[in-house]
């Protein structure tokens, strides 16, 4: 079949308009973002309400909510940045990591887009998504850039070199942040998603109440939480009597003390100049407080994106978008999704 | 008026274009669920097999299922939005109704079938002795004996279409038979719906203006997700 249908060079510069898809999980998104880092508008659609009852996402009901949403998201996404489909320059989506029926939609809609308005399609990484969302609020970053990925399917700690040049130098062993959040605010009765629970309710609490594990914290840059989950229950089966805002608070300080620590060296010996945080769990306050204390001691520039680029949008996708068809160019009209895409995976 | 007609709700994807008259162009691939990669290539090589820009579309129509769901979704998503972009009106129709209007017309009732796993079928029955289907009974869900009831239960000759019987053929046939009912099946070349017939429904109800806006357009599952009846079961119990 001859699909060479895209340049596989295309200009992008400071007038470029990506319009940016995202659908990997739970929320669909989309948005309108020039030159990489203007964005012009952005808009998300969550599902968390219809996911709630089940505890965690499910992944035909969010790929039929992806369905309901998409045409409505990419409308409202046009109509807030006051340009018209003809000034998109390129549609980007992010076709992995993610559920693969619910990246489908978005990968479908945005190679539609591509097809109908004569314009590059350009598959974006969403892990890579989330390391521009950082630099969206901080164009100015300098490289080498150091990021801390948290969130409900990932705990990475990244090297950016340069743009596109990423390593990977410690990841979790077991859960992920986001994933230890929801476990143990599931077990405390505390309802889903767990992260922003368990940050309310440990503003009540004290967080050294309870001398939590921290796994590995002298230990290289990898991270384990399934040991600290298990610790939390034993706990409460111990001393049923412990206050709930406790326990919360004082896992909260163990998750935050070993992600922190681990950022901080891990900067150290990249010799960073710029330390950022990413993901859903980088909303978490306590992980923001502590991190630019932690890095305002060690004179690293911070950047903490704000809550709306932590979380997942497709303003990021848009960005990265810009950036991978400058790095690599646009990406064949027959390309899927990719559920387990990794970061350093070379992209097409 | 130029149709472009998208289906992806079987193992096949097929797309087709044409003008009030007559097909333009059509391509029908056995896809081994690969919708996703094939589609947005395939419709872009049958517009310009048929010499059309995509800018010329006046009406889009999908099959809106039942089926595969992450494959009618592929089409459903990409049906929608071309619409969108174009800002025409879309035409969605069920899989089972293609599959009727795939056959000829015929004195027998026509029972249209998909295949819906787990041993079981979607189906619905249809009047094709005038014209265009008219649909006789409405599309269901359930195992192959709920089927065969259904068709029992109508007790009229009937014409079998569709790849989620051919699944069941030697069953379903002896089943009948005992009945004494007299029963013929389609031409396995119907097992999947194809574009080009949708293509047809959609220029006829386009002339009527029987349309809906891309953001309208729902997806027809008629089964829930597992883990909705799940939790019904778990609240009712
Ligand atoms: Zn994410």
């Amino acid at each position: 079949m001859n699909t060479a249908s895209t340049p596989s060079t295309v200009i992008t510069d400071s007038s470029t308009v990506v319009l940016g898809i995202e659908t990997s999980c739970d929320e669909t998104a989309a948005a309108v973002v020039m030159g990489g880092n203007d964005v012009l508008s952005s808009i998300v659609a969550s599902q968390l309400e219809i996911h709630a009852r089940f505890g965690g996402v499910v992944p035909e009901i969010a790929s039929r909510a992806h369905l309901e949403a998409i045409t409505p998201v990419i409308s409202q996404a046009m109509q807030k940045s006051g340009l018209s489909f003809d000034r998109i320059d390129a549609v980007a989506a992010t076709v992995g990591p993610g559920l693969i029926g619910a990246l489908l939609v978005g990968v479908s809609a945005a190679k539609s887009l591509a097809l109908v308005l004569d314009v590059p399609f350009v598959g974006v990484n969403h892990l890579e998504a989330h390391l521009y969302a950082a630099m969206l609020d901080d164009p100015n970053v300098e490289f080498p850039l150091l990021v801390l990925l948290v969130s409900g399917g990932n705990t990475l700690l990244v090297e950016v070199r340069e743009h596109g040049v990423y390593q990977i130098v410690g990841q979790t062993r077991d859960d992920a942040a986001g994933e230890a959040f929801d476990k143990v605010a599931r077990f405390l009765d505390l309802g889903y998603p767990g992260g922003p629970a368990i940050d309310a309710l440990a503003k009540t609490g004290d967080g050294q109440a309870i001398d939590f594990p921290r796994a590995m914290l002298s230990d290289g840059l990898d991270v384990s939480f399934s040991g600290l989950k298990t610790a939390v229950i034993n706990h409460v089966r111990k001393f049923p009597e412990s206050k709930t805002s406790d326990i919360a608070a004082s896992f909260q300080s163990a998750v935050v003390d070993v992600l922190v620590a681990k950022t901080l060296r891990a900067a150290e010996n990249l010799g960073a100049r710029t330390v950022a945080i990413g993901g859903g769990v980088a909303a978490n306050s306590q992980l923001r407080s502590e991190i630019s204390e932690a890095c305002a001691r060690k004179d690293f520039h911070v950047v903490l994106p704000s809550l709306a680029m932590c979380t997942d949008n497709a303003a990021m996708i848009a960005s990265a978008g810009w950036h991978r068809l400058r790095l690599t160019g646009a990406t064949d009209l027959d390309a899927g999704a990719y559920p387990n895409l990794g970061l350093t995976v070379a992209q097409r | 008026m130029i149709v472009l007609a998208i289906d992806t709700s079987t193992d096949a994807v097929s797309v087709a274009v044409s003008n009030s008259k007559q097909l333009l162009a059509s391509s029908h691939v056995l896809s081994d669920r690969r919708h996703a990669e094939q589609l947005a290539p395939i419709i872009k090589n049958v517009c310009e097999q048929a010499d059309i820009s995509m800018r010329e579309i006046d009406v889009v129509g999908v099959d809106i299922g039942p089926g595969l769901f992450t494959g009618m979704r592929v089409g459903i998503a990409s049906a929608k939005t071309i619409a969108q972009v174009l800002d025409v009106p879309i035409i969605g129709i069920s899989s089972l109704d293609i599959l009727a209007r795939s056959v000829a017309t015929t004195e027998r009732v026509v029972l249209a079938t998909i295949d819906a796993r787990r041993g079981e079928l979607y189906w619905a029955m249809y009047r094709n002795d005038v014209g265009p289907s008219i649909e006789v009974k409405p599309p269901a869900v359930g195992k192959v004996s709920d089927c065969i009831v259904d068709v029992v239960d109508r007790g009229q000759a009937t014409l079998i279409v569709g790849g989620g019987a051919l699944r069941h053929r030697t069953s379903i046939t002896e089943s009948l038979e005992a009945t004494g009912l007299s029963i013929e099946w389609a031409s396995e070349q119907f097992a999947q719906p194809s574009a080009s017939v949708l293509a047809v429904i959609v220029a006829e109800l386009a002339l009527h203006e029987q349309w809906q806006t891309a953001a309208e357009l729902q997806a027809l599952y008629l089964r829930a997700p597992d883990a909705e009846i799940n939790w019904l079961t778990r609240v009712n119990s």
